[in-house]
Order: C-alpha cells, then structure tokens, then sequence
C-alpha cells in the first residue's frame, strides 16, 4: 500500500512509515525521550530527502511532547519562568539554525552537516550514556548503594550576573547559562530536527542543577514552543514540512508511546538507560558507515525547480 | 563618437535585414514539405496514483515528394520536453576519509523530463553537429554550465553524469522506433511521461527530416497539472507556507492531546 508524499515528492509504502512512527513512538514511550534523534536519521535511511526528513521530525516531535507536557503540567511540574527563559533563548537559536541550515543547502552541504553532526552527537551522548548505564549496572551487581552523584562544582555557572530567582525550581540562577542552553538546543532543533530533551535534561541537572522534579516537564515545555516554531518557519522559509508523511508519523508515534510507557515501567532505571545508549549508538554507527563508504555514485543532480 | 552610433546601427540593421531574408529565401526554395501535428488534449490531469502515461501524437507530412518518401528518406523525431529548470550536478570526493560534495556545476535551464521518439535511431537520421545544433536527442541537448567552471576542463564529465543520471532515474528516455507511419504520409508517435513529471507546461515538438537534412519543425503546448488532495497539499505549502506550518502545528497538537486524553489512566 503506497501513498505519495506531496512535499518529498516520492512514493512509500504506508506499512514502513507507520512501523517507523510506532517503533520509535514505542522507544520513545519507554525511554521518556521525544524521538526526534531517532526518525529522523530513520526517513533519511528509507531515502527521504534530508531537508524533508529535518523538518518533518521536528512537526513529530511537537505531537509526541505534547501528551507529555499535559501530563507534567496537571503535576504542576513545569517551571514555567524558567521555561520561558530557555524558550527565549531557544528561539533565538532555533532562527540562527534555520539560517544556517538555508545556507548549507545552498553550497550544497547540508546532507553531510546533518549526517556529521548526528554521528558526532549520537556518538558522543551514547558513549557517554553506555558507559555511565555500565557502571549503575555494575553497582547493583554488587548490591552497593549507588553513591549520590555530587553533581559538578561550576563555581563560574553560579557567578555570572544577571540572577533571577525561579520560585518552582527554588534556585537563584543567572538567566545568561539557562538561555545560553536553549539557545544551543534550538540550534540544534532547526538543522537536526531533534526535540533535544535527551542533552538538555542532563545539562540541566548536571549544569544547571535543577531539581530533577521539574526538570523533564519544563525541557518539555521548551521543546513543543521551539519545535512548533521551527515547523512554521521551516514550512515558511525552505516549504519542507510534508503534512502527510508527519501525520502518518505522529498517529503511529502516539500510539506506540503509549505501549512504550507501560514496558518501560518493567523495567530498571540503569537498564533502561543502557538500551538507549545502545540504541543511540547503533544509530550514530549506521549514520557513519554512510559518510565513510563509497557511494553508489558519485555524482547526485538536482534542480533548483524541486529543491532537492 | 555620438554621430557614429547612428551610422553603426543603420549598418548593422542592414546586416540583419540581409541576413534574415537570406535565411527566408533559401528555405522556400530548397524545400516543399510541410509538417502537422496533433494530440488529443492540450491538458493532462495527474492524479495521486499516476505511475506515468504514454502520448500518442499524430501528423502529417505535407508536399512530400513521393519517390523519396518510397525510399523511406523521410524521418522523425518527436520530442515531449518538460519545463526547463536550471540544474547542479554535485561530485562527491574522499576528504579525510568521508565523502564529501567538492565541485558542482549549473547547467542553465535544462528540461526537468524528456522523451525522444524516432522512426530510427536518431545518429542515422542526421549527422550529430546538425543534432547538436537543434539540440535534438539527450547526448545533443545544449548543456551551457553557468557561473565559475575553472577551465573548463571538467565540463564533459560533468555534462555525461548529469545525461547518464537523467536516464537512470528515467525522467529522460529515447525510444527509437516510436514513430511509425501508418499511412503513406500519415505517422503516429509514441512518447512517455514518466512517474514523476513536473508540474507546468510541457512541449511536443516534432521535427521532419529529408534524407538526413533537416526540414520542417512543429511544436505544441501541453500542461502538466497535478490535482487531488496531494496537489491542494502541495499549492497550500508553496502559496501560503506560514499558514500551512502553522496548520502542521495544531495537527500535532490535537494529535498529542487526543492521545493523552485517550490513553489517560486516572
């Protein structure tokens, strides 16, 4: 069963598309994440073009933080002043990356920018996740007690000026860190289409040191408002938004999220954590087999009619 | 200086004038043959499960001189070109172990499709610097690089891989054969619009040949309109893209909230 894609301008199969959304829907349930990182390298490997597949994750990714977002908000655990400040910042970058991300196409580039930064991305934070996940794993072997982790003393983090006191979080915090954060994630968010969530929880916790209470619901809070305001302005600067493609994508994501959650909850936290970091890494893997293989040809065309 | 343009232009319109009823005289002179066409619609209406279409194009030749026609001196082509676009071939290099795009080159408005058919392989009908000069056939369409190409040594690689690239992908074929007289004057032409054929007005073009000299030309418009729900998508996302990314939006929205409602367990 096909269905044409009207942005991508090609032809799928509907069953792929839909098990993608599931799968990494499913995946994303289970690990808490918002699953951009992971469906977008996805519609690139099934031939998708690049600035679609960008752009299209990040309309999935509005979809599939959204029902979490509600969820943390009827908790009351988002810090909306402090979200607000990560927005701001992330907005900004999220304009800077789509500036970015408009030139790289125009030199002919942003294929193998999009590629390079995933492998370095995915492969830094799932080498980072599997080796930290490893040890937790070891620990509990041993039965010890896992040791509080103190988190980092950034004595600079906390000198900066320009304090404002975040009454949810109970912290008194420069605004300059925290929308300096948002600023690198909504970069990221432009000319990745990931959602982000899975650098800046840890940056928050570890960085920042928020509470790790509000720290999930207010990344998501921030990661809805950017991706939607990427969505838009990709659909209003490059016209790569495919409606199709991230409707079939955000039905089949929402529901396998919701089999994801309930798996997830069987199993434990370091577990957990170590089947994502494989999961990152196998990705980041395939993504650099790609670069590092010749291709099939090596000449490509495009028309400036089509865009791509 | 000021008194010598008039005088300049006054010569160099006479020159023109010249030339033109030269090019006019020799063409009435030599040949007698006219040529018609037709298709059966002006206008093709592509719908979501288009997985491409053959054209059938008819004509006629007019004023043939019978003995030569016997002699099956007479051949030829018809073309169905695409809107023209301008086109970048990249080429991809090893750079410090990845490869990388390095050198590209713009080929200025080149047609997005192109279907050739012939009564017989078209390097039979004429020389090629006469095909070349009409730009009749894929390895004789005019290929002009624009911008920066170095010395222009690179032009022919470059100019074969965006040919051979066009043909593999199949928005560019030839069919040699394609054209058949039904009648003693009377022929029938085959050519294919591929899957994914550009939107807007498309071009038949048929072209008469007398003993491997060209003789008469004739072409025709065809718009090319998609229609269905994929082409109200694809008009909303280029005519009013801000209103389409935020549409984009609230269906994620809604999406999300309809799961969380959904699915709620409390």
């Amino acid at each position: 069963m096909t269905i044409y894609l009207p942005i991508a301008e090609l032809s799928v199969n509907v069953l792929i598309i839909l098990g993608m959304g599931a799968a990494v829907g499913f995946l994303s349930g289970m690990f808490g994440v918002g699953g951009g990182f992971l469906i977008t390298p996805l519609l690139i490997f099934y031939n998708i073009p690049p600035v679609v597949a960008v752009a299209t994750g990040a309309n999935q990714v509005v979809a599939s933080s959204i029902s979490g977002a509600i969820t943390h908000f009827r908790r009351g655990t988002i810090d909306i002043k402090l979200g607000t400040v990560l927005l701001l910042g992330g907005l900004a970058g999220a304009t800077l990356g789509i500036w970015i991300f408009a030139a790289l196409r125009r030199i002919g580039q942003l294929d193998l920018v999009i590629s390079l930064a995933y492998v370095l991305l995915l492969g830094s934070v799932g080498s980072l996740m599997l080796a930290e996940s490893i040890s937790a794993l070891r620990r509990a072997k041993r039965n010890e007690t896992m040791p509080l982790r103190r988190p980092g003393h950034h004595g600079w983090i906390h000198r900066l000026p320009l304090k404002v006191r975040f009454k949810k979080s109970k912290i008194y915090l420069s605004i300059i860190p925290v929308a300096g954060l948002g600023f690198c994630i909504g970069i990221l968010t432009s000319v990745m289409g990931v959602g982000g969530g899975f650098i800046m929880v840890p940056a928050m916790i570890y960085l920042l040191r928020i509470p790790t209470n509000v720290v999930v619901g207010t990344s998501l809070f921030q990661i809805i408002f950017v991706s939607a305001y990427t969505v838009i302005v990709q659909a209003t600067a490059n016209y790569t938004v495919d409606i199709v493609l991230a409707f079939v994508l955000m039905i089949a994501g929402v529901i396998g999220a919701q089999y994801g959650v309930r798996v997830g909850q069987k199993l434990r936290g370091e577990q957990l954590r170590a089947l994502l970091a494989l999961l990152v890494l196998a990705v980041g893997i395939r993504l650099a087999v790609e670069l590092v293989l010749p291709p099939a040809d090596i000449y490509s065309v495009i028309s400036s009619g089509s865009g791509f | 200086m000021p008194r010598l343009v008039p005088s300049l232009l006054a010569s160099l319109l006479v020159v023109l004038a010249l030339a033109a009823s030269a090019a006019a005289q020799s063409r009435v002179d030599e040949f007698t043959e006219k040529l018609d066409i037709g298709i059966s619609t002006d206008e093709i209406a592509i719908t979501s499960d288009f997985r491409g279409a053959d054209l059938t194009i008819f004509g006629a030749i007019d004023g043939f001189a019978p003995d030569l026609l016997a002699q099956g001196k007479y051949n030829i082509v018809v073309s169905l070109e695409g809107p023209k676009e301008s086109a970048t071939v990249r080429k991809k290099r090893r750079v410090f172990g990845i490869w990388v795009n390095t050198q590209s080159m713009t080929f200025e408005l080149v047609p997005e499709s192109y279907s050739l058919s012939s009564t017989r392989d078209i390097d039979a009908i004429a020389p090629a610097n006469e095909m070349n000069n009409m730009g009749i056939g894929v390895a004789h369409m005019t290929l002009s690089p624009i911008g920066y190409i170095g010395d222009g040594s690179s032009v022919t690689e470059f100019r074969s891989a965006f040919r051979r690239l066009r043909e593999t992908s199949g928005v560019y074929q030839r069919d040699p054969g394609g054209v058949q007289f039904i009648s003693a004057s009377l022929f029938k032409a085959s050519v294919r619009l591929p899957a994914d054929v550009p939107n807007g007005v498309h071009v038949v073009r048929a072209y008469l040949f007398r003993d491997g000299v060209f003789v008469a030309a004739k072409a025709l418009p065809l718009r090319v309109i998609k229609t269905g729900l994929e082409a109200a998508i694809t008009e909303a996302a280029h005519k009013h893209p801000f209103f389409y990314g935020l549409f984009a939006v609230l269906l994620a929205v809604i999406t999300g909230w309809a799961a969380s409602v959904a699915f709620r367990r409390d």
